[in-house]
């Protein structure tokens, strides 16, 4: 025999189900949690196995509720004061706890600082692979039931799938805005149970001494209309404009990483690899010529609408919708005209016909 | 670690090549560096540098004995070659245990927040479960260092805010490029940095070391498959541009079409949900 590839069994069947950690602070959960859910239900399903979630903090009994809706089939709930802001070692005590008893085959965390912090002390104490930051999840069926965790590398300029195929559980980051939540239903039920707390105040070195909530920071992974602008702006003022145009359609200003670095605005608002990715429902990309770095950030919006003078550019390779001119001009009488039929509340195609699309 | 401008991939094992490739002092890690060369210098600590790679790495550790460290060692060995980032981790903490054998007990790592070409963030979190340190990730400030209670008091920023913690040493702590300004070599530190041999230990240095854990055999993610993505091409509508009413009334009908404003609640039908 030549070249045996030498393939060694491994029996995982005392592992299964998949488990979401529930990142949440002061009792709001992050969206990327209910998003993580609604992937988990999808990796589950395909597995035929159940979906887990935990939440661990303060005050935070509601949010069991919440994961059950969100698709979470049952939910441990550790709630403790000590657990009220998120601290490395009681945190990862706990989740260490809970995987060894409940024996998931696949973890998965938002790829927030927090998450990252968790998931790396977790994965290293079991010991397991942790799979960063990936932005595409998907499972073969039995028998291998192998998470196939994709992500982003070399400045998103390349793909990589990646596996982890002799350890259990099989961990993963997941970059927020790119999974959808499924719908809330708050007709699901679910089993919610309890998790002691082993590790009182006294035992736990860091202490937090306080917590500043960024106030000026735009919720961008949460919005559902961005404006974004760019380096066709020309410079700061004309931010104004696209501030009126999302004031008119309740959503908030995005821009490019060349609009951010030129100052004409925070880098809060940037789209991007290295800015925010969101998923909003509505995405207006102006004066934005579409490079790959901002695009991997915004593609996944429900709808775009791309304008600028240039035919050519890039963006309108994502666009859905485009208007070949000049932003001055056009955006202005956008607003004009969205507040125009806001106001005559014009009737929906939907009211006429079959409701929904 | 290797500049990832130029980064290449073995195509036999999809793990990174990174002979051959120029080596940089990661941005992040210069950031660690010139907080604890300030620390040092409040406080006369010794500052070690290590690095696990292949031995171009060198080059990089003389860019940090010429900014001010005391001595840098690289950790190399065919062995090693393939990790991810447990066994890297697992590698460097054997490496802080061998320092500390060698110039005494190490109080504070410090990491960069992730590097450019893994970009996990997660070589600092491992290191410091391995040896068992308090963990500090995202530190954007050390507010205090008091090496007589032996505590560090930290900021650190997250997405939705920023945060005070106070722990104990000894501390792994990942730095944000807002930590400092990392400062220029002098002319004496340039020459001295030109000079200096780093310290080079391979698998023999280490007697304990488990085999198993090391290089690709010891990391549990493997590379299966890499592709450059296709971009995501839809086709575009085009809405008249040229006159900018016209593009107005044709943009808002595109919103009413897909009945975007009932489902954003900007009118009648605010309640009807995807
Ligand atoms: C490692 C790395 C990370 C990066 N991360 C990000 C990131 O997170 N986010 C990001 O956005 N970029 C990022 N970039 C930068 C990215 O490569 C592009 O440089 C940037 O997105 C370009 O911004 P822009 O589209 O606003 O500017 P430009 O490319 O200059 O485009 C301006 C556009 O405006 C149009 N225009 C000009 N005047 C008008 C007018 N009056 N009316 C209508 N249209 C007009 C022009 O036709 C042009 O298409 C990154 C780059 C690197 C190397
Ligand atoms: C395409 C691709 C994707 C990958 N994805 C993953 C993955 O998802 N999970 C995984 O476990 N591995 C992954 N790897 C392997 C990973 O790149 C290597 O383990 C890498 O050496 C670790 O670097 P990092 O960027 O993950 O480190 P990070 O955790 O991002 O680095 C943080 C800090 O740790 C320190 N550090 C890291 N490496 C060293 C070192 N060798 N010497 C000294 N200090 C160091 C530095 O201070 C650095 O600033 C991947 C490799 C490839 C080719």
């Amino acid at each position: 025999m030549t070249d045996a590839v030498q393939v060694q069994e491994y029996d995982w069947s005392g592992y299964r189900g998949v488990l979401i950690y529930v990142e949440q602070r002061e009792g709001r959960a992050k969206p990327v949690s209910w998003q993580l859910l609604g992937q988990g239900r999808r990796l589950a399903d395909k597995l035929h196995t159940h979906l887990m979630a935990v939440v661990i903090g303060g005050q935070i009994e509601h949010l069991a509720k919440d994961a059950v809706a969100y698709g979470a089939d049952r939910v441990y709930i550790c709630e403790a004061p000590e657990l009220r802001d998120y601290r490395t070692r009681p945190y990862s005590r706990l989740m260490m706890q809970l995987i060894e008893e409940v024996k998931p085959e696949i973890v998965l965390f938002g790829a927030t600082a927090t998450g990252r912090d968790l998931a790396g002390a977790i994965a290293t104490h079991l010991p397991t692979g942790l799979t960063a930051d990936t932005t595409e999840l998907d499972v073969e069926p039995d028998p291998s039931r192998l998470l196939l965790a994709s992500r982003p590398a070399f400045s998103e300029k390349m793909m990589a799938t990646i596996l982890c195929k002799q350890y259990r559980p099989q961990m993963a980051t997941a970059r927020a805005g790119v999974f959808e939540a499924l719908p809330r239903d708050n007709q699901r039920s679910g089993e919610v149970l309890r998790l002691e707390s082993r590790m009182g105040e006294d035992d736990i070195a860091a202490k937090v001494l306080d917590f500043v909530r960024d106030q000026t920071s735009v919720n961008l992974e949460e919005a559902e209309v961005i404006v974004a602008g760019g380096r066709g702006l020309g410079g700061p003022d004309a931010f104004r404009l696209l501030e009126e145009l999302a004031e008119a359609m309740g959503g908030v200003v995005g821009a490019s990483r060349a609009a951010v670095d030129a100052g004409w605005i925070g880098h809060e608002h940037q789209v991007g690899q290295t800015g925010y990715t969101v998923r909003p429902k509505l995405y207006f990309a102006i004066g934005i010529s579409g490079a790959v770095q901002h695009t991997v950030g915004m593609s996944n919006a429900e709808l775009i609408i791309a304008i600028n003078k240039d035919k050519e550019a890039p963006i309108f390779q994502f666009a859905h919708y485009g208007i070949v001119g000049d932003l001055f001009q056009i955006v202005p009488a956008l607003t004009e005209e969205v507040k125009r039929r806001k106001l005559a509340g014009e009737p929906l195609a939907s009211e006429e016909g079959e409701v929904g699309a | 670690m290797p500049d990832s401008r130029e980064i290449r991939i073995d195509p036999a094992t999809n793990t990174l090549i990174r002979q051959g490739v120029p080596s940089i002092v990661n941005f992040y890690d210069l950031h660690g560096l010139e907080e604890a060369l300030r620390i040092k210098e409040e406080t006369g600590a010794r500052v070690t540098v290590v690095t696990m790679g292949p031995p171009p790495a060198e080059k990089s550790l003389k860019t940090c004995i010429a900014l001010g460290a005391d001595e840098a060692v690289l950790v190399t060995d065919r062995g090693f070659a393939g990790a991810d980032t447990l066994a890297t981790s697992y590698v460097l903490a054997k490496t802080i245990q061998k320092v500390e054998q060698e110039w005494g007990k190490v109080d504070m790592v410090f990491c960069g927040k992730q590097t450019l070409d893994g970009d996990t963030g997660q070589v600092g979190p491992g290191i410091a479960c391995r040896l068992d340190l308090e963990q500090l990730t995202y530190v954007s400030e050390v507010k205090q260092v008091d090496p007589i209670r032996r505590t560090v008091r930290v900021g650190r920023k997250l997405e939705d805010g920023a945060e005070t913690v106070e722990t104990r040493m000894p501390v792994l702590l990942t730095a944000l490029k807002e930590l400092n300004r990392v400062r220029r070599a002098s002319l004496p530190g340039v020459i001295r940095g030109h000079r200096y041999k780093p310290i080079v230990w391979t698998t023999a240095d280490f007697p304990d070391l488990d085999r198993s854990q090391i290089g690709l055999k010891g990391s549990p993610t493997i590379v299966a498959k890499t592709w450059v993505p296709e971009a995501k091409k839809v086709t575009c509508q085009w809405l008249s541009g040229e006159n900018a009413q016209a593009a107005a009334a044709g943009a808002c009908d595109a919103l009413w079409d897909n009945n975007l404003p009932a489902r954003l609640g900007w009118i009648r039908g605010g309640a009807v949900h995807d």
